[in-house]
C-alpha cells in the first residue's frame, strides 16, 4: 500500500516534470536548440513570483498573471537578441551560451535573494488531501499540478496542430529554408517557440515553489528532470513527454520508498539510462507534431 | 567553388600539386616545447614554495582545458559532464592510495587508465544522443557517479576522504613532485593532442566535427574517431582529478564531481580559443589569473565569467588566440597548406573563417588551408 501510494504521486509529480519538459522539448523540435539554462530560467521564474508576493502581498497564484507574461516577453527578446545570433555563430554556440546565461543567472539569482532555501506558502492548500482509501490519499494541490501539467500539453499540441502559427512552427522545424521560402519569418517563429518555452517552465518553476522549497541553484537538478522526461519519452513527442514524466515522477518516489529517500534521484537517472540503453528512441518516438 | 563543383581542372591540380604541412618544420616545435618544459621544471629550486603551489592549479586547468578543447573543438562533442571523469580520476587515486598501498603519484597514471576505462562502455550509452542532449546526457553520468560514490563507505560517503600516506613526505618535497607531476601530465596532454591532430586521426576529427556525412562517405569511421577522443580525454580529466587530490590532499564529493568544473573548462576553452592546440594554454592562464583577481567577488566573478564567455562566443569565435594570432601564427601547427609552400599564403585577410565553420563552407578549405 505504501509502494502504490508512492506510485500515485510519482504519476503526479510526472505531470510537473512534463510541465518543466514541454518547453524544452519544443526549443529543441523548433530550432535544434537545447536552452541549458532551461531550469534557471524555472527558478527565476519562482524568485520573481517569491518578490511580487514579498513586496506586493499577492496570492502565488495570481503571480502567475505577472511572471509567466513576463518571462515570455523575456524569452522572445532573448531569442531574437541574443539565441538568434548563436544560431549563426556555430553549431556549439547555443549551448555555449546558454550555459553563460545559466551561470549568470544562478549567481545573480544568489546575489540578490542569497542562498537560502525559500517556499512560496500557498497555505492550507499544500497539505489539503483527497482520502481515497484508509492508506491512500492524495493532496489536492498535487492533483491541481499534474490538471495544469495535462491541460499545458494539450494546449500545446492543439496549437502546434490546429492554429496557423502552430503550422508554420511545424514547418519550420521540418525543414527551416522551405519554410522560409513559403513567407514564414523563422526568427518571429523561434522567438515564439522561446516565448512558449519560458511561460511553460515558469508556470512549472512557481508550482514547484509552492510544492517545495527552492534554492538560486536548483535549476541544473531541473534541467537533468525535464531532459530526462523527454529522453524517456521519446524525441518530438509531447505525449511522450508526460510518458516520461510520469515515469521518471514513479521512477524517484517509488525508488525513495522501496530503497532510501537518498535514492530516489538515482533510481531515476538509472531508469533514465536503462531507457537510454535498450530504447534509446523512447516510449513514444515522434508521431506528430515537433 | 562548392563542394560539388570542383572541375576536372581543378581535380587534376589537386591531383598534381604537393600538399605541405603549414608553419615550421615539427622540430622547432618540440625543441621550443623541450627548452620550455625544461625551464619550468627546475622552477621549484627558484621560485617560492607559494609560487608552485599556484602553478599547480595552471597546470591542471590548463590539462583540463585541454582535454575539453579535444573534445569540443576538434571532435565537436560538447559536453557538460566530463566533471563524472575528473571526480572519479580523484577518487581513484586515493582509493588505490589509501586501500591498497600504492604510491600516490604512481596513483596517477593509474586514476587516467581507470577513466578511460569507465569511459568506454559509458561512450557507447552517451554516443545515442547528439549534440545538445548529449551535453546534458553526459551530465546525468557525472550525477550517476557522483551519487554511487557517496554510498561507498571507505570514500568518506558524502563527506569526502583524505589523502593518506601523503602528509609524511616532507613538504617541499610534496610540493615540488607534485608540480613536477602536474607539469609531466600537462606537456603529455598537450604533446598527445598535438601528435593525435598531426595523425591521420586529427584530420579525420576535423572532417568529422565539420561535416560528419560527408566525412562518413569519404571512409572516416566517425563513431570510432569520437570514441577513441572520448575515451583518451577522460583520461586526461582522471589525471586532472587525480593531480587535484595530490594537491588538496583531500575529496569531497560535491566539490569533485561539481558543474561548476565544466563551466571553468567552457571558459578556458571559449575565451583562449577553440579548436586550437594554443587557446585552451591562453586561456588556462587568464582563467588562473582573473581567478586569483576576482575571487575575493563572489558571485559577481562567476556573472563576469558567464558574461564574459557569452559575449566571446557570439563576437570573438576564435577567441584570444585568434585575436592574437590573426590565423597567422601557429605554435603547433597542425594544418596543411595546398600546393603554396610550406608558409600560410594567398588567403585574402577578409576571409578568414572560424575554426567551427558550417559545413557548407568548408569546401573553401581546398583553396587554402586545411585547419
Amino acid at each position: 500500500m505504501v509502494v502504490t501510494n508512492a506510485f500515485v504521486q510519482g504519476i503526479l509529480l510526472g505531470g510537473l516534470y512534463a510541465l518543466f519538459a514541454c518547453g524544452l522539448s519544443l526549443m529543441f523540435g523548433v530550432m535544434r536548440v537545447v536552452n541549458l539554462a532551461h531550469g534557471d530560467l524555472s527558478i527565476m521564474a519562482a524568485f520573481g513570483a517569491l518578490a511580487l508576493v514579498d513586496s506586493l502581498h499577492l496570492a502565488p497564484f495570481v503571480t502567475l498573471l505577472i511572471v509567466v507574461p513576463a518571462m515570455a516577453v523575456l524569452g522572445y527578446l532573448v531569442q531574437r537578441g541574443v539565441l538568434q545570433r548563436s544560431l549563426h555563430v556555430s553549431a556549439l554556440a547555443p549551448l555555449l551560451v546558454t550555459f553563460g546565461i545559466s551561470i549568470i543567472l544562478q549567481n545573480g539569482l544568489q546575489e540578490v535573494f542569497s542562498a537560502d532555501n525559500r517556499a512560496l506558502n500557498i497555505g492550507s492548500l499544500a497539505t489539503a488531501s483527497l482520502r481515497i482509501t484508509n492508506q491512500l490519499s492524495v493532496g489536492w494541490f498535487s492533483l491541481l499540478v499534474f490538471g495544469v501539467g495535462v491541460t499545458v500539453l494539450v494546449a500545446l499540441q492543439l496549437f502546434l496542430s490546429r492554429t496557423s502559427t502552430g503550422r508554420a512552427m511545424r514547418a519550420t522545424s521540418d525543414d527551416q529554408e522551405a519554410a522560409q521560402l513559403m513567407g514564414i519569418d523563422n526568427r518571429h517563429i523561434y522567438s515564439l517557440a522561446t516565448a512558449i518555452a519560458f511561460a511553460t517552465v515558469s508556470v512549472a518553476g512557481i508550482f514547484l515553489g509552492m510544492r517545495t522549497s527552492f534554492t538560486p541553484t536548483a535549476g541544473p537538478a531541473l534541467l537533468i528532470f525535464a531532459f530526462e522526461a523527454v529522453i524517456i519519452g521519446g524525441l518530438g513527442s509531447l505525449w511522450g513527454t508526460l510518458l516520461g514524466g510520469i515515469a521518471l515522477g514513479v521512477a524517484q518516489t517509488v525508488g525513495a520508498q522501496v530503497f532510501s529517500p537518498a535514492y530516489g534521484i538515482l533510481t531515476g537517472h538509472l531508469v533514465f539510462l536503462a531507457v537510454l540503453a535498450l530504447r534509446p528512441q523512447g516510449f513514444l518516438p515522434k508521431a506528430v507534431t515537433v | 567553388m562548392t563542394a560539388d563543383g570542383i572541375s576536372v581542372d581543378t581535380a587534376h591540380t589537386l591531383a598534381a600539386s604537393t600538399i605541405h604541412r603549414r608553419g615550421r618544420p615539427v622540430g622547432v616545435t618540440a625543441g621550443a616545447g623541450f627548452i620550455l618544459v625544461a625551464l619550468l621544471a627546475v622552477l621549484p629550486y627558484v621560485a617560492s614554495r607559494v609560487t608552485t603551489y599556484d602553478l599547480v592549479e595552471l597546470y591542471t586547468l590548463g590539462v583540463l582545458g585541454t582535454m575539453w578543447n579535444l573534445m569540443a573543438g576538434y571532435g565537436g562533442m560538447v559536453s557538460i559532464g566530463q566533471q563524472a571523469f575528473v571526480g572519479a580520476g580523484a577518487y581513484a587515486v586515493v582509493w588505490f592510495t589509501n586501500n591498497n598501498g600504492v604510491n600516490p603519484f604512481l596513483g596517477v597514471p593509474i586514476a587516467a587508465a581507470v577513466c578511460a576505462v569507465l569511459a568506454l562502455p559509458t561512450s557507447y550509452l552517451v554516443f545515442r544522443l547528439a549534440g545538445g542532449y548529449f551535453a546534458i546526457g553526459t551530465w546525468v553520468v557525472a550525477e550517476v557517479a557522483k551519487l554511487f560514490t557517496t554510498q561507498v563507505r571507505s570514500l568518506g560517503k558524502g563527506s569526502g576522504v583524505s589523502l593518506q600516506k601523503m602528509s609524511h613526505i616532507d613538504p617541499t618535497l610534496r610540493n615540488r613532485l607534485v608540480y613536477w607531476m602536474a607539469l609531466g601530465v600537462l606537456t603529455l596532454a598537450i604533446a598527445a593532442t598535438y601528435v593525435v591532430m598531426r595523425a591521420r586521426l586529427g584530420l579525420a576529427l576535423r572532417a568529422v566535427r565539420d561535416a560528419p556525412t560527408a566525412a562518413s562517405t569519404l571512409g572516416v569511421k566517425v563513431q570510432r574517431s569520437k570514441r577513441f577522443v572520448y575515451v583518451a580525454a577522460a583520461a586526461g580529466f582522471g589525471a586532472a582529478g587525480a593531480l587535484t587530490s595530490l594537491h588538496t590532499l583531500r575529496v569531497e564529493p560535491d566539490s569533485a564531481y561539481s558543474v561548476q568544473l565544466t563551466a571553468y573548462m567552457i571558459f578556458i576553452v571559449v575565451i583562449g580559443g577553440m579548436g586550437s592546440i594554443e587557446g585552451p594554454i591562453v586561456g588556462a592562464i587568464i582563467f588562473w589569473e582573473l581567478q586569483r583577481e576576482l575571487a575575493s567577488l563572489g558571485e559577481w566573478y562567476l556573472i563576469i565569467l558567464g558574461t564574459v564567455a557569452v559575449v566571446v562566443t557570439l563576437y570573438v569565435r576564435n577567441g584570444v588566440w585568434g585575436l592574437v594570432s590573426r590565423g597567422r601564427l601557429h605554435a603547433f601547427p597542425v594544418g596543411y597548406t595546398l600546393g603554396g609552400g610550406p608558409r600560410e599564403s594567398g588567403r585574402p585577410r577578409g576571409s578568414r573563417k572560424g575554426e567551427d565553420e558550417r559545413p557548407d563552407d568548408n569546401a573553401g578549405n581546398l583553396k587554402g588551408v586545411v585547419q
